[in-house]
């Protein structure tokens, strides 16, 4: 087992370069750096803990979260102790620290980008400057699922298309081995998981109160509030005092905990789509003194599901007649419909270009290098080069359809590079990063694990967010896949003044 | 509010008042049974209990025979019984998760506790050990749900459409109780004409009231030994006897007033003359006419309110 020191250690990249074999894990044991300056108070109060009382407020902390009900639901058969198809996420005692002055400088790279994106989209479904331009090529966008024609020429509230991005971001080694940013993924159609964030920091300081006594964290609780201040702001300017609403599949998704707490926080109504229904281009939803208007919709149900009439027709999900209302302007759809096209992963290595295109400004957060198989040089590295890089579907998510290359067995790789062959332009592929990781109890003790980090950018009259966001760690030794369907758990996110 | 989310507070209510009601009837049942007795008088007890759900047929058509162990395990812990306290607990706490946003936090963890802990209690055998405790346990569980409603809940719609629940469900329940029970004696009550024999009266009558709390509150209403007149006076048309038919109607009359947007309208008229009916009714010509048909009658009523309310407020019909 490692002490706590060489753990956070590891914290400090090591790496020499970015396709070498994955883990910082195993190069820096023992490398006898020092913990990194904002993890010092921790370390050190950690140290005092005896480990009968974190134990105890490991099993406490599960207590709250079964009786609270902060669960995801599983698909697929009953649990054995009669919680139904309920789980709980792992939720991990030690806190993820990121000093504020680097925050400071991701928050800004997070504006940036987003305000990109949302150009993006909003020329996609209008002039096409950028298809034009030749900087992002046609048929990337017209080929694209994710693309909705429907959307062509619809004028959006404020021209914004992603009112709620999770923008993913994990911390590696650069180049010449200095721990840097990269953004993994943009995630513009319903990203999920900020119920979890909120829901952390609450038990954190129910569980430690001293902690934040001791140490100066940026507050997250107000979220629900600039959520609200962002779905009001888009609006039809129709209304001086919209109506806005959740809309969520029900009960029985996975995500339905967060829906339901959002709307709560918010106090706005959780609906349904058996709740909702069109009349003259209007949206109404059923009420027991009757029909009501609704002007904001901000809705945790996919594109395919939004209007039986429009997009797959055996839906029952959503609302008939809803994409005539909204193309009518009557009613603000948050996130817009079509922003898929953006945050595909065929896509994305395409963003920087699209910041220096609309901005005309330098990218502030790095993109992980990307193979794009579609180009006949790319995909001969690609093949090459297999065991060494993560290859992923451009549609998959959710940690799916995803090969990591060095954790693989030869016939995975044999198997995966068959399917890349067969269809190119379906993969692109990405040097393993060496991930870093934060120091997790597991059952042993604690132990490093590697971690991601999810930012909720909310995008209404001006781009804004609460410091910090969704820590997801894997919990599996070694793993890089940190999502809740794999595995994964959470921790609370501390964006530290030092 | 939102027609489905009334609906969901609306039956959150029912079946947890519904796994009450459950309860207090198997406890009585249970303990009766534990007095000395005929073979034939104990079954007829637990067969009664079926009844009263309508449930007779699906019990005899998986377990054949009617036995305590047997009748208890289907009213229980049988997820397939609809009926059973373990299905009504589970559709209670279903019902509050798809409209958790609406409730206090304390009403919620109330519920979501409840479906812990029965999930629990039936598994570890605790229920097996002492189904007495288990019956409190889950009227109390009943008691502090309905507290912590009254007790947290913002005094608006939804708080009404809770309490409306509530209250049909009870009126329907303590109705059918009545009606099992006098039934048992003979085919239609109507008075006390011979002299039974006393012994089995006094448990027979006393259980009743026992099931409903109101076995002390019969004394101290009356101050009589227990007769069966005065039960049903009580259970039916008694406005301060709390589980009473005639109580159970204020209750939903008055909440009814509060979600109405329509003085007039037709469901509020229906619930008034029920309660009205109850209200200036007189226990002896309730028993000259048949306390069975008078029952029957009632239930339907009931029902017939029910689906008004439903068809008002909370599936309303499109557009």
């Amino acid at each position: 087992m490692l002490k706590f020191d060489e753990m956070y250690a590891q914290l400090t990249p090591q790496g020499t370069g970015q396709s070498q074999s994955q883990g910082g894990q195993s190069q820096s044991q023992g490398s006898g750096q020092g913990v990194r300056p904002h993890y010092e108070a921790y370390a050190k109060w950690l140290a005092g803990q005896p480990d009968t009382v974190m134990r105890s407020r490991r099993d406490e902390a599960e207590m709250i979260f079964r009786r609270v009900g902060i669960t995801f639901a599983v698909y697929g058969a009953k649990d054995e102790d009669g919680s139904g198809t309920e789980r709980l996420i792992p939720f991990d005692l030690i806190p993820r620290i990121i000093p504020a002055h680097e925050w400071r400088s991701m928050e800004k790279g997070l504006v940036q980008r987003v305000t990109a994106l949302n150009r993006f989209i909003h020329d996609v479904y209008h002039d096409q400057e950028i298809l034009k331009a030749g900087v992002v090529p046609r048929e990337q966008i017209e080929g694209n699922a994710q693309f909705r024609p429907e959307m062509m020429g619809v004028d959006v509230p404020n021209g914004i298309y992603s009112h709620i991005s999770g923008i993913d971001i994990v911390r590696a080694p650069d180049v010449q081995g200095k721990g840097e940013y990269y953004v993994l993924e943009d995630n513009l159609r319903v990203p999920s998981g900020v119920s979890y964030m909120l829901e952390n920091r609450k038990m954190m300081m129910r569980l430690f109160p001293e902690l934040f006594s001791q140490n100066r964290v940026a507050p997250v609780a107000h979220y629900p509030d600039l959520l609200l201040d962002t779905l009001r702001a888009s609006a039809p300017s129709t209304t001086a005092e919209p109506t806005v609403v959740v809309l969520t599949p029900g009960m029985y998704n996975s995500a339905y905990f967060e829906h339901a707490f959002l709307a709560q926080q918010m106090g706005v109504e959780l609906v349904e789509g058996q709740d909702l229904f069109v009349k003259d281009s209007f949206v109404y939803m059923r009420t027991t003194r009757g029909p009501k208007r609704v002007d904001v919709i901000y809705r945790r149900v996919d594109d395919d599901f939004l209007d039986p009439q429009v997009f797959r027709p055996t839906s029952t999900l959503g609302c008939a007649g809803l994409m005539e209302a909204y193309r009518a302007g009557h009613v603000a759809i948050c996130n817009a419909v079509g922003t898929g096209v953006a945050d595909d992963k065929s896509i994305y290595p395409y963003v920087p270009k699209m910041i220096e295109f609309y901005l005309g400004e330098k990218p502030i957060l790095n993109n992980v290098p990307t193979y794009m198989c579609r180009n006949p040089d790319d995909l001969k590295y690609v093949m090459a080069n297999l065991k060494d890089l993560v290859v992923k579907e451009v549609h998959g998510a959710g940690g799916y359809g995803m090969l990591v290359g060095p954790a693989a067995t030869k016939a995975e790789i044999e198997d995966f590079g068959k399917a890349v062959l067969a269809n190119p332009a379906g993969y692109i592929a990405q040097p393993t990063l060496s991930l870093s990781s934060c120091p997790t109890y597991v059952e042993s003790g604690v132990a490093p694990r590697h971690i991601d980090l999810r930012p909720f950018v909310l995008s209404g009259r001006h781009v804004q967010m609460v410091p910090g966001g969704l820590t997801r760690v894997a919990l599996k030794e070694g793993s890089l896949v940190v999502n809740s369907s794999q595995g994964g758990g959470t921790k609370d996110t501390w964006i530290l003044e030092v | 509010m939102l027609s489905r989310t009334a609906d969901h507070l609306f039956w959150m209510s029912r079946y947890t008042e519904r796994a009450e009601n459950t309860a207090r009837m198997l406890n009585v049942n249970y303990e009766t049974s534990l007095l000395p007795q005929s073979a034939s008088a104990a079954e007829a007890g637990w067969q009664g209990l079926l009844s009263i759900s309508e449930l007779l047929p699906a019990y005899t058509a998986l377990h054949g025979d009617v036995n305590a162990r047997s009748v208890m395990e289907f009213m229980v812990s049988d997820e397939d019984n609809p009926s059973s306290i373990i299905s009504c607990l589970r559709a209670a706490r279903e019902n509050a998760r798809a409209v958790r946003g609406t409730l206090t936090t304390e009403v919620w963890e109330t519920q979501n506790q409840t479906w812990l802990e029965v999930n629990r209690m039936l598994k570890t055998g605790e229920f097996e050990r002492d189904p007495g405790k288990f019956f409190e346990w889950v009227k109390f569980r009943s008691h502090l749900s309905r507290g912590v409603t009254v007790g947290t809940m913002l005094m608006d719609e939804a708080l009404y459409f809770m309490r409306l629940g509530t209250f049909l469900e009870r009126a329907d329940n303590t109705a059918r109780l009545v009606d099992v029970k006098f039934h048992a004696v003979e085919n239609d009550f109507m008075g006390t004409v011979g002299e039974h024999e006393q012994e089995y009266d006094f448990y027979h009558w006393s259980a009743i009231l026992r099931s409903v709390s109101g076995f002390e509150i019969y004394r101290k209403v009356y101050r009589d030994v227990i007769k069966p007149e005065r039960v049903a006076e009580l259970l039916i048309l008694r406005p301060d006897m709390p589980r009473s038919l005639h109580a159970s109607l204020n209750e939903v009359v008055s909440n009814l007033r509060l979600v109405a947007s329509d003085e007039d309208s037709d469901t509020l008229r229906h619930a008034g003359r029920l309660r009205a009916d109850l209200q200036f009714a007189r226990i002896d010509e309730i028993l000259a006419t048949g306390l069975h048909a008078f029952l029957t009658q009632f239930l339907d009523r009931v029902n017939g309110l029910g689906g008004r309310i439903s068809r008002d407020f909370l599936v309303p019909a499109v557009g």
